[in-house]
């Protein structure tokens, strides 16, 4: 009743007594217990889930009381799984459950904001301008009131605006920036689709529609590994979680995984308790070593050395001595192993070189369809050459022989033939490029020199070609076997005869590289592939950022790619490759990107690989250290390959390998008048123009202001405090403020200058004229934005979520509205198209776009170059779009009606159709279903009678409806059409969901598991787990390969070029960024260089940010950089002590953590810390702290620079350039004086106190 | 004027204070229970200075509050009884409430320098910890310079005149306020304060005043709860 009266009860309150009256019973009132009870207490609960870039997407409870987001717990409400399975839930991590806290933090954007001189100036010539467009124009044309706001970027001086008033600066430079320049400068990034799909679709939508270009992000973060597109034509397909629970034997191998994908490990604990063992590889002690049966810690960055080993041990043991039934079976019908390679002649002998294909052979073996493209194997039976089926060739231009039946293209059954060793025609000596004995320039990474190249006996087959000529061809089984050094009998002097000779690739060789203990190795291999022999497959890798970081992550990974093929592991439940950094599959793709990127209404859209757009725009080429002499294959002639890296990647984009951004050299839209007034096709004149070198590509000269990106856009990101490798660079360069690039550029230093683009010596910082940044919180990239918009958080809106981890779609939903000012993504860039419409008429009307399209993969473009490398610019070849250039297509923008086009489905649906992945199919019904479910546009605008795509939850059911993995029916049609090409019936896969239609509000109830569908290789079903490959394994559906099998050979001429036809050791390559700056700037502290490792953190990024305050306080509450006690000791430091990292690129401070865990000659600074709290100034720079990237500079590799050749072919986000940033070194010092740059610390206490 | 000023604050602002502090408390303890506590701040700095010094002030300051509570309240002619003059008793409160008060003091200096000085602590406080203590420091050193003034008439006749105001106080007798018109302003300044005391308990950590945790004086080894509905 009253806590006072209870407590006035005092002598009545003891009842009884026990124990001798030791003890004592009370009636005492549990009222007390209500506190806690309302404490608990909700008003609802609302599903949503983080999205920084987390791949765990897990669904969480979101509690509102009195209006206000409380708390977070986990949702347990996950559709089961089978018995003998762990359940999924409940999933999470300490990441997510701290996110609320942002939602009415400090640090929360809560009006759209300008930056104050900009604000000014456009305030003035709003005055002087009726146009706005004009008003824009008076500012970005006169240098001075340029200079006055982009030197101010990052200093602060943001102020409060109003939606209105951002909404007509943007809109207006966007119209001006399209009308003089060309859309193709108006720039997009924003990564990760699948953590809000709305979301992102909402500003790659507006781009699209106006011609902007959309930025990728995989291959920008180094999450995207080459080696998958390489070997499978695949982007990246990996198991799910679940999956890893049907493992028998599981290796870690640079994948942090309790740390990184928290909601996840207890699959990987609970199959320990099943019997599986775990070995984690690992250079550092980190939190995944400790759950090792054995940890194996090899040097950083010497991974592929270490599997070369392994791969030794396999092929040895389970495929040349005793083979297993299962690896030679699986070899022989899912591998290139038994095709055909031809063999050239070198100096002291012969090297690999490409595939034999059927245009080769006498009569094309019968082949009228794209022979080029067929490569060819012996039958073992007959010994006769055939063309099995499967290849590219099979793919474009007929139906239904594009499979891995065992048959011949003919139809007669074939076993193909692993090796010629029985019925060899002769013996040669091949030579295999070496590169293990590459001194570093530090001297850190321990080399094992051995010749150049290294002759080995392979068994060869003589071969009279269609031309008459006699080649030798060789398996590429029997190459694969040499070039890993297994002994076949041939008596072959470089070959080593045991374990212990130091020989490549043995494990005693690797020992001198690695540190790895050579019976580790080989006990670790046997075990791995006995498990894989005895279960059909079920060895699994775990790989991750740890690999795939370093710039030759190909190395890294194909290296354990091999040793899961070798044991038939790829495609097997509870095998395979594991590789989970970044990518969160987007899995209702191909209904998204019809939204996404406006091909409703007008195809193809502007695409960007993004690492080469920055390489070029933060004039980082300027910069390069990096010589392609040094990578190049000892057999490959140099004088074949001379320039620098831009040269190679322009060369690239002009031979239609990679895209281009911005395109041409001109306004597309004033090159289609000019057309126009020729009288010419656009495309004709163009390729005209661009032979006779009167129009030049863009990226011939990426610091004419004409070629300049004018307008950015960022949203779901933080590209300037996380993600921008070369970080100073940026800021010099695009945004054109304060830097702390230590280094001078080649022109300063007067070095070797890139022969393909211009030079140029005036200073052209500041490209950018407009630095848009949508953002919840004030990160580092909107302290450097012009104008900052406030975005909903995950609480706040309604979205679309999946996870390549787990097989569910569940959503974001709106928990509260929208707090403050703040928009939803789809808002806000509804609001810009909507005043873009209203601005464009007296300046844009209906115009002629001409988009430049890379060749793309998946398409029948892919088979474009089969054969040499042919430039048309120095007059190799002809000119044709598609074919040795880029295509080039006219398309049709409707200006004035972009907001009407936004928020409409376009006709194109209806008329051409959707689909993915080189699978098409017919949408007449799901368009109909939009119009029904969406309700129609009514009126007379160019939109009448179209579905409308108004609202979030609109944007997400066309998604949904559109996507094979979502409707049932979208799927049973999309197996339909994969079945017409490959002959074999599929529809079984999805026909018994086929009513299944998962719409939005149903995922709000519940995650659902989505419908198997053709664009992913795995399989979603109550027998199995998701696996990728699976359905190539079991539905013998080829890999999108050149072979149409899992590709070890790459046989590009670039590849070979650069030594990477096989797989092999290459150590981290020489960035030349420490030795100039060491020991010449002292502060009279010791400086050591050491590797600059930047590792997924364990207080931050995924699910919350680094500033979150509750994550601080768990962790160092500021930037903080791991080192060993070794290395500390050396320079004097101790834990806490503050430090600075820097070298030529720029640099860092921070606190030292000194920790046994981290080994000697490596510091780790997990990465996204950004410079928002606790970052003092640096004595280096003079400027405020710095990210990690600070001391970092994107590096291309020519290799990701291939196209037009089948798998190697671009698509958005999976293949070209990435940005790769472990083989970096630091000087790191202690700190004399920590300047915080705000006075000294008396003077921030008394302004505090004032405050 | 004067006279009427005196009966407010001596005569009904006494009643205002008193039910302000007893509704206060009361309210306070019914609707707020998760903030009746002390607002310690040992957690966050528990050196030795700030042991000893806690333990003079609340030494000090308990002597005090029963030394004034049985002063005032405690009839005349109960004392007379046992033979005790009025003269006696006032030099025994001089000298046992100078020593206490300068325990007090001391302590009070410790923790006032601490809650200055220590930034964890000075930026956990609240500006009411602070105030309470500006407080407590002007009370005690209006009592300290109170015992100078007393020195001048050692008779107790001052001090039977205040005792007769508290006692007709808490009697509800009339003319409570007519008894003190003619003592020193230090004792009324001393008194006023004293009152402001009672007037911001309640909303001051010093409710945990209330909760002296007697109850472990003597209780059984294990107290638990009847096993019965809520």
């Amino acid at each position: 009743m009253s806590f006072f009266l209870d407590r006035l009860t005092f002598f009545q309150r003891v009842e009884g007594e026990f124990s001798d009256g030791h003890g004592v019973t009370t009636g005492d009132s549990r009222r007390w217990e209500d506190a806690y009870r309302s404490r608990w207490q909700h008003d609802k609960v609302v599903r949503s889930t983080h999205g920084v870039n987390c791949t765990g997407a897990c669904s969480w409870k979101i509690y509102v009381k009195n209006g206000l987001v409380t708390w977070e717990t986990q949702q347990t409400d996950y559709p089961r799984t089978r018995p003998d399975m762990p359940n999924h839930e409940p999933r999470g991590c300490a990441r997510g459950a701290s996110y609320s806290w942002y939602i009415y933090s400090a640090n929360r954007l809560k009006h759209p904001m300008v930056r104050g001189h900009l604000l000014r100036l456009w305030r003035e010539a709003l005055q002087r301008h009726d146009d706005p467009v004009d008003a824009w124009a008076s500012i970005v044309e006169d240098p001075d009131k340029g200079r006055q706001y982009k030197s101010r970027r990052g200093k602060g001086g943001l102020v409060r605006s109003t939606w209105d008033e951002v909404n007509r600066l943007i809109a207006a430079a966007n119209v001006y920036t399209v009308r003089k320049f060309g859309p193709d400068r108006v720039i997009g990034f924003s990564p990760i689709p699948a953590m809000s799909m709305v979301s992102y679709a909402a500003g790659s939508r507006y781009l699209s529609l106006i011609g902007g270009v959309c930025m990728s992000f995989y291959d920008w973060y180094c999450d995207l590994p080459p080696s998958s597109p390489q070997t499978w034509g695949e982007q990246t397909d990996v198991p799910e979680s679940a999956d890893w629970y049907n493992s028998g034997f599981i290796m870690m191998w640079g994948s942090n995984v309790p740390q990184t994908r928290t909601p996840d490990a207890h699959f990987m604990t609970e199959v320990r308790y099943k019997g599986a063992k775990i070995v984690t590889v690992c250079p550092d002690y980190s939190e995944a070593s400790k759950f090792g049966d054995l940890w194996l810690a090899p040097k950083q960055g010497t991974d592929s050395a270490l599997a070369m080993a392994f791969g030794h041990v396999i092929l040895k043991e389970f495929h040349v001595d005793q083979p297993s039934e299962h690896f030679t079976d699986y070899a022989r019908r899912y591998t290139d192993m038994p095709c055909l390679v031809r063999l050239d002649a070198t100096g002291e002998g012969y090297q690999a070189g490409r595939f034999l294909r059927a245009s080769d052979l006498d009569k094309s073996l019968g082949q009228k369809n794209n022979p080029e493209w067929k490569t060819v194997a012996f039958d073992e039976k007959t010994g006769r050459i055939v063309v099995p089926r499967g290849s590219i060739g099979f793919r474009w231009g007929e139906d239904g022989r594009w499979n891995l039946d065992e048959k011949e293209a003919g139809g007669k059954k074939t076993r193909l033939q692993l090796t010629n060793l029985e019925t060899k025609d002769d013996v040669a000596r091949v030579g295999f490029p070496y590169f293990g004995g590459k001194e570093h320039e530090l001297g850190r990474f321990t080399p094992n020199p051995q010749e150049e190249v290294i002759y080995r006996k392979v068994p060869v087959r003589r071969i009279t070609l269609a031309d008459g000529e006699e080649v030798l061809a060789a398996s590429v089984f029997d190459l694969i076997t040499a070039h890993y050094g297994v002994d076949r009998g041939l008596d072959c002097p470089n070959t080593p005869v045991s374990y212990e000779d130091n020989l490549p690739y043995t494990p005693a060789w690797q020992e001198q590289i690695t540190g790895v203990k050579p019976q580790h190795v080989i006990s670790v291999a046997r075990e791995f592939a006995r498990n894989a022999d005895r279960t059909q497959g079920k060895s699994m890798v775990i790989l991750g950022a740890g690999l795939n970081h370093w710039y030759h992550m190909d190395m890294n990974y194909r290296g354990i790619i091999n040793m899961l093929v070798f044991c038939g592991c790829i495609g097997q439940s509870g095998g395979g490759w594991a590789h989970y950094v970044g990518q969160e599959k987007l899995r209702p793709q191909t209904g998204w990107q019809p939204l996404a990127f406006g091909l409703d209404w007008a195809r193809p859209p502007r695409h960007m690989n993004s690492t080469s757009f920055f390489y070029a725009h933060t004039d980082q080429w300027r910069y390069e250290k990096l010589h392609v002499a040094d990578m190049l294959s000892p057999l490959a002639d140099p004088d074949d390959y001379k320039g620098s890296m831009i040269d190679f990647n322009v060369r690239a984009e002009r031979m239609g390998w990679l895209p281009s951004a911005p395109q041409l050299g001109a306004n597309p839209l004033e090159v289609a008048r000019q057309a126009a007034e020729a009288g010419q096709d656009p495309k004709e004149y163009v390729v005209e123009q661009l032979r006779s070198g009167r129009l030049t590509m863009a990226c011939e000269d990426p610091d004419n202001p004409v070629n300049f990106p004018r307008n950015l856009f960022i949203w779901r990101s933080n590209l300037l405090g996380s993600s921008g490798k070369g970080h100073e660079y940026f800021l010099k360069h695009l945004l054109g403020t304060a830097h702390g690039v230590q280094g001078k550029d080649l022109g300063e230093e007067g070095a070797e200058k890139p022969q393909d683009v211009v030079w140029r010596d005036e200073v052209t910082d500041g490209k950018l004229d407009l630095l848009v940044t949508l953002d919840f919180r004030m990160s580092t990239t909107c302290l450097y934005s012009d104008v900052v918009l406030p975005t909903a958080t995950w609480y706040e809106k309604n979205d679309l979520n999946t996870s390549d981890m787990h097989p569910f779609i569940h959503p974001l939903s709106e928990a509260v509205s929208p707090c403050w000012e703040s928009r939803t993504d789809w808002d806000i860039y509804k609001g810009i198209a909507r005043t873009f419409s209203e601005l464009a008429p007296n300046h844009l009307g209906k115009e002629t776009d001409i988009v430049t399209v890379p060749i793309l993969h998946d398409s029948p473009g892919e088979l474009a170059q089969p054969f040499d490398v042919q430039e048309w610019r120095k007059g190799e070849c002809e000119p044709v779009p598609g074919k040795t250039m880029p295509n080039l297509v006219a398309v049709e923008r409707d200006y004035p009606n972009v907001y009407a086009r936004f928020t409409a489905l376009g006709p194109l649906m209806e008329k051409i159709g959707n689909g993915g992945k080189g699978i098409a199919w017919n949408t007449e019904h799901e368009v109909k279903l939009l119009g029904d479910l969406n309700g129609r546009h009514l009126g007379e605008g160019v939109n009448r009678g179209m579905a409308r795509i108004e609202t979030a939850i609109d944007a997400a059911e066309v998604i949904m409806s559109l996507a094979p993995e979502t409707n049932g029916e979208v799927a049973v049609r999309a197996w339909a059409a994969l079945s017409k090409q490959t002959g074999r019936d599929h529809t079984h896969l999805a026909l018994p969901r086929e009513d299944d239609k998962i719409r939005f509000r149903d995922i709000v109830a519940q995650p659902r598991k989505i419908i198997s569908s053709p664009t992913w290789s795995g399989l979603e079903s109550e027998h199995v787990s998701y696996n990728a490959g699976y359905t190539n394994v079991h539905e013998f559906i080829p890999w999108r390969t050149l072979t149409g099998r899992q590709q070890l050979y790459q046989d590009h001429k670039w590849m070979r070029a650069f030594g990477e036809g096989f797989v092999l050791y290459k150590p981290p390559v020489n960035m030349r960024t420490t030795q100039s700056i060491q020991g010449v700037r002292g502060n009279g502290n010791e400086e050591i260089a050491l590797n600059w490792i930047t590792p997924h953190q364990k207080w931050g990024i995924h699910s919350t940010y680094s500033e979150n305050l509750l994550m601080l306080t768990l962790s160092r509450g500021g930037p903080c950089v791991w080192m060993s006690e070794t290395d500390a000791r050396k320079v004097d430091i101790v834990d806490n002590d503050w430090i600075e990292c820097f070298n030529s690129n720029g640099a860092l401070v921070a606190r030292a953590v000194v920790s046994q865990r981290v080994p000697e000659g490596m510091v780790m600074m997990y990465h996204a810390q950004e410079k928002l709290v606790n970052t003092p100034g640096s004595e280096i720079s003079g400027e405020r702290g710095g990210i990690h990237n600070s001391v970092t500079r994107a590096v291309l590799k020519p290799t990701h620079m291939i196209g037009g050749y089948a798998q190697l072919s671009y698509g958005f986000n999976y293949y070209g350039t990435v940005g790769s940033n472990r083989d970096e070194f630091v000087v790191l010092r202690k700190m004399n004086r920590v300047d915080w740059l705000e006075g000294d610390d008396e003077s921030i206490y008394q302004a505090e106190e004032q405050a | 004027m004067y006279v009427y000023l005196h009966e407010l604050v001596f005569g009904v602002f006494p009643y205002i204070a008193g039910s302000v502090f007893l509704l206060g408390s009361l309210l306070r303890y019914e609707k707020s229970q998760y903030t009746w506590r002390t607002g310690s701040s040992q957690m966050l700095s528990n050196d030795r200075m700030f042991r000893v010094g806690s333990y003079l002030f609340h030494i000090g300051i308990i002597a005090l509050f029963f030394g004034h509570l049985f002063g005032l309240l405690t009839p005349t002619a109960v004392y007379t009884a046992f033979g005790i003059t009025s003269g006696a008793k006032q030099v025994l409160a001089i000298v046992v409430g100078g020593i206490f008060g300068l325990i007090c003091l001391a302590g009070m200096l410790i923790l006032a320098h601490r809650r200055t000085v220590n930034p964890r602590v000075r930026r956990t406080g609240s500006p009411m910890d602070m105030f309470i203590l500006y407080l407590l420091f002007a009370q005690l050193a209006t009592g300290l310079l109170s015992i100078i003034v007393s020195t001048g008439h050692l008779s107790g006749e001052v001090m039977v005149q205040i005792s007769t105001w508290a006692q007709r106080l808490v009697t509800f007798q009339p003319n409570a306020a007519d008894t003190i018109l003619d003592i020193h302003w230090i004792y009324k300044l001393h008194m006023f304060l004293g009152m402001i005391m009672f007037l911001i308990f309640p909303f001051t950590r010093l409710v945990h005043v209330w909760s002296v945790p007697y109850g472990y004086i003597g209780r059984a080894y294990q107290v638990v709860r009847r096993r019965t509905a809520i």
